[in-house]
């Protein structure tokens, strides 16, 4: 029988992510992949996929899949559970951070998580729809890749994975914390903005509603162009993911998977590598503050 | 040349100008092809910028660091021959008439001089197969719309700044519109192909009148 999830209810946005396409930035390909990556990780870990293996991005849940064959499932990201509904048994209600067994016609659903935006759900085998530039990720920037889950998707899976599932080892809930403090490395051109570092340090931003896989608006104190620079138009640039662009109304927009590979905004700073999931997960209203540091580039 | 931080794991090396930027970007990709960059992901060339991404602790960013030391960026580069496209336009573009005017031309000569240009792609990015195209006449070499248009669509022939440019699929932006592709023009971004893009630094360009298509 084909190995498939098939989509029967669809909730805000579910898109396939992996690890994404890194390494086109220069011919304007965006690294997409999992904003929450070490979520994603561990759920494929959970069922005993290799690392680059594909999965879902459930936002704000909703989601529900009938599998056609018997697999092993795991839902990452925010605490909370998942239902599996088995025809004449009845619902059970599972803890996510572990994997899950469903046999030929059960359905599993994703209810909307109760704090955090996004969930992982991983399924043993892995998503083999076909890649894109070495990716099964979705891109919402640039539409590469699959596109949004929609009731009535097949998704078509691998064969279950060798190794048997396993829930060893840490198991880590993503975190969304009400108010958030993070690393923010200064540069490339913190030069741009006016007392950049004493004033990233004493704000306070409040997540706009606007959010989105490319990047995420904060609402707060405006950043004001240093006095030197002002009407100077920057030439674009490359940019990272974590990026903190200050465009000129001085509210900054930090940037996740799907952003753009080049920005005509000064970046002021880069937020640290290791806390960029928190972004993935910070609800609209949420707090962050930041902890900016300075240091010199990298390499040296 | 200025190295500046990008995060602990990428550099943003600061350039004068284009030229200097085909020297700094091409000696590193020719290393990255060549195997003696590990660990470096992504090289970005841009107007006055390279930027140069590794996940890691330094070390990768490093061996750049030292290959920067190396480059002439005093020499004129070694553009990369990269062959010639030729692009068919049919030019009837919005923005015709505000060029020509800007230029203080008539549209048909905003058309002689854009189809005389050979133009050469400096590098890639703001979308997939997007090039930003140097070569310009100096007359067509004008500022951004005021306002972006939401929509612009695929094959649009644009101009801004010191770049010409064509969009590979449907996207907001602000360039000057002077013409569009005809349908058989060929594909600018097939992600089955290799490369991807048709349009990778070095390649000359020229654009060819394809009358009222």
């Amino acid at each position: 029988m084909t190995r498939e999830l098939v989509v029967t209810e669809v909730g805000p946005q579910a898109l396939v992510v992996d690890r994404g396409r890194p390494g086109w930035a220069h011919i304007g390909v965006p690294p997409a992949g999992a904003v929450d990556g070490p979520a994603h990780a561990l759920a494929q870990r959970l069922v005993g996929n290799p690392a680059d293996a594909a999965g879902l991005e459930v936002l704000l849940g909703g989601l529900a899949l009938r599998a056609t064959a018997a697999t092993t499932v795991a839902l990452t990201g925010p605490p909370g559970g998942l239902w599996r509904h088995r025809v004449g048994a009845p619902d059970r209600a599972l803890a996510s951070h572990q994997p899950v067994h469903l046999l030929a016609g059960d359905v599993v659903t994703v209810p909307p998580p109760s704090t955090g935006l996004r969930g992982y759900l991983a399924v043993g085998g892995g998503i083999t729809v076909d890649p894109v530039l070495g990716s099964r990720s979705a891109d919402t920037l640039s539409g590469l890749g699959p596109p949004a889950l929609e009731v009535g998707t097949r998704l078509p899976l691998g064969p279950p994975p060798p190794v048997p599932p396993v829930g060893t080892g840490a198991i880590g809930v993503s975190v969304a914390p009400d108010a958030a403090v993070l690393r923010l490395h200064l540069g490339p051109r913190a030069d741009w903005v006016d007392g950049a570092a004493e004033r990233l340090r004493a704000g306070t931003w409040t997540v706009a509603p606007t959010g989105d896989r490319v990047g995420v608006r904060l609402e707060g104190p405006p950043l004001a162009r240093a006095a030197e620079r002002r009407g100077v138009e920057l030439r674009s640039e490359g940019l990272v993911g974590g990026a903190v662009q200050v465009p000129p109304d001085g509210q900054p927009v930090v940037f996740l998977a799907d952003h753009p590979t080049t920005g005509g905004y000064p970046v002021v700073g880069v937020v640290d590598p290791a806390e960029l999931a928190v972004f993935a997960q910070l609800r609209p209203g949420s707090s962050v503050r930041f902890s900016p540091v300075v240091g010199s580039p990298p390499g040296t | 040349m200025e190295v500046r931080p990008a995060g602990p794991e990428a550099l943003l090396v600061d350039l004068d100008g284009l030229d200097q930027v085909a020297a700094v970007g091409s000696a590193l990709r020719h290393a990255l092809d060549r195997g003696r960059l590990p660990g470096i992901v992504d090289v970005v060339p841009a107007a006055r910028t390279v930027l140069v991404t590794a996940p890691g602790d330094g070390a990768a960013l490093r061996a750049v660091r030292t290959l920067l030391d190396d480059v002439d960026t005093t020499a004129v580069p070694d553009r990369d021959d990269a062959g010639t496209v030729e692009l068919p336009v049919v030019y009837d573009g919005e923005d015709l008439p505000l060029v020509a005017r800007d230029a203080g031309w008539s549209a048909a000569e905003v058309v002689t001089a854009h189809t005389g240009a050979s133009l050469t792609v400096a590098f890639g990015g703001f979308a997939p197969g997007f090039a930003y195209l140097t070569g310009l006449p100096e007359p067509l070499q004008q500022p951004r719309l005021d306002t972006p248009r939401a929509r612009i669509p695929a094959g649009s022939v644009g101009v801004a700044g010191e770049f010409g440019g064509v969009y590979p699929r449907t996207s907001p932006g602000g360039w000057r519109l002077i013409g569009r592709l005809t349908d058989d023009a060929p594909t600018l971004f097939d992600p089955d192909r290799d490369p991807p893009a048709l349009l990778v630094p070095g390649t000359t360009v020229r654009f060819r009148d394809a009358g009222s298509a």
